[in-house]
């Protein structure tokens, strides 16, 4: 699979799921395991341009596929707006959510590309922070939103 | 949490999945989007020698405008069915419906037809499918059979098809873009509905189903006689609860669940 860019090939058993090959073959340990049974987000990457919970994924399923991680999220050292927007909007407390929330906001903003405050927490609700921090975290969205469409 | 371990084949069409089952037999189980199945095999609730994915046979992902009904491919994911604009102009109903089912994450993996064949009481399509009196169309190594959403459902995971057989296509009447409203009671957001009551009008019958109220999605029939004898809504809503077997758990008592099917028929026939 293509992995931020990058081919990735290895052979690895059918039971393997798709956030321990991308954590432990890839080496790219920016997605978190959470909760471990696809509730928290915690594990979101995209697929094809899709968010998806990594750990409720084989990675034989995603075999050919385009898969993007945080790490691929940047341009060089230019942030992602959404995580220029967490960073300005601090829409984080202990950061162990963040990596799944921007990968989920980053699909959301693909689908949603002007949402309203409602579209943004419907469309995160399959992502927990247990900071309680979701008010930044919608402001952020908004915020990344708006940067997102002034610069199309 | 990691699955037993087992073998992985991929099928590329509806007859590779079929045969590849026939050459498994019992050991082997269909892997569509995995939202159902992945979780099971991580608890080790399933532990499958064989995994025949089919996440890969696009020819079965499709809403169609059939003429007189919609055909649905089995593969169709959540996320295609509430964005698709067939489903919005002929069954509105449907394309709400998923698009409460788990999170967005959720929706662009989990498929029609994965849910159905799970069989899951507490899953939002299969008592939306009851509703609208659905067929299904399975194939197996024997040829092709229809088998109405009524009969498909036997029992809490248990349903129509047998271990050879592939759900392919889901037909419903084509009920327009309104006339229904869904009524999820959960916890969080993205959870099963502890207890969910859909109303929907179709072809001048009001329908009525219930989430989690027994080991299969249930038509609220008690309901749907009264309305059809021109009784009023509330007096119609009090007999939500009438031939169910809702669960007991950690959610709730089988008790507050039939106060819930009362509240929530009620408010969704109100909304209606």
């Amino acid at each position: 699979m293509t992995v931020n860019g990058t081919a990735h090939d290895h052979d690895v058993e059918p039971r393997t799921l798709l956030v321990q090959y991308l954590r432990e073959a890839c080496g790219l340990t920016g997605t978190k395991v959470g909760c471990d049974t696809s509730s928290c987000g915690a594990c979101t990457v995209l697929v094809d341009g899709e968010s998806v919970k990594s750990c409720t994924m084989f990675a034989a399923q995603a075999d050919g596929a385009s898969v993007t991680t945080i790490e691929g999220l940047a341009d060089g050292d230019r942030w992602h707006p959404v995580q220029q927007a967490f960073h300005e909007h601090h829409g984080l407390q202990c950061g162990y959510c963040t990596a799944g929330m921007v990968m989920a906001a980053v699909s959301l903003l693909d689908e949603v590309p002007e949402p309203t405050e409602r579209d943004v927490r419907l469309g995160l609700e399959g992502n927990l922070c247990r900071c309680t921090g979701y008010h930044n975290i919608v402001k952020a969205v908004l915020a990344a939103a708006e940067t997102m469409r002034a610069a199309r | 949490m990691i699955p037993a371990a087992f073998d992985y084949v991929r099928a590329d069409s509806a007859e590779a999945a079929i045969g590849l089952v026939a050459e498994h037999g019992d050991e082997a189980k269909l892997l569509a989007g995995g939202m159902s199945l992945i979780p099971l095999m991580k608890l080790r609730l399933a532990t499958p020698a064989v995994i025949v994915d089919i996440g890969r046979v696009r020819d079965l992902s499709y809403v169609r405008d059939a003429g007189d009904h919609l055909a649905i491919g089995a593969l169709t994911r959540h996320r295609d069915l509430e964005t698709s604009d067939v489903l919005a102009r002929d069954c509105g109903v449907l394309r709400a419906v998923a698009a409460q089912v788990g999170d967005n994450q959720v929706r662009h993996r989990g498929t029609i037809g994965g849910s159905v064949a799970h069989g899951d009481p507490a899953s939002d399509l299969p008592a939306a499918l009851v509703a609208l009196d659905a067929t299904f169309v399975v194939r197996g190594p024997g040829g092709e059979r229809t088998v109405a959403a009524t009969d498909f459902f036997r029992g809490f995971l248990e349903t129509a098809l047998g271990p050879d057989e592939l759900l392919c296509e889901i037909r419903v009447p084509k009920s327009g873009p309104n006339g229904y409203a869904y009524e999820k009671f959960n916890r969080r957001a993205q959870d099963w509905a502890i207890v969910g009551a859909l109303a929907a009008r179709v072809g001048g019958t009001t329908r009525v189903a219930l989430v989690n109220m027994g080991p299969v999605p249930l038509r609220a029939a008690a309901v749907e006689e009264a309305l059809a004898a021109g009784g009023s809504v509330p007096d119609a809503a009090a007999l939500a609860a009438e031939g169910t077997e809702p669960p007991h758990d950690l959610n709730a008592s089988p008790e507050y669940r039939e106060h819930l099917a009362r509240v929530l028929v009620r408010r969704a026939l109100e909304a209606l």
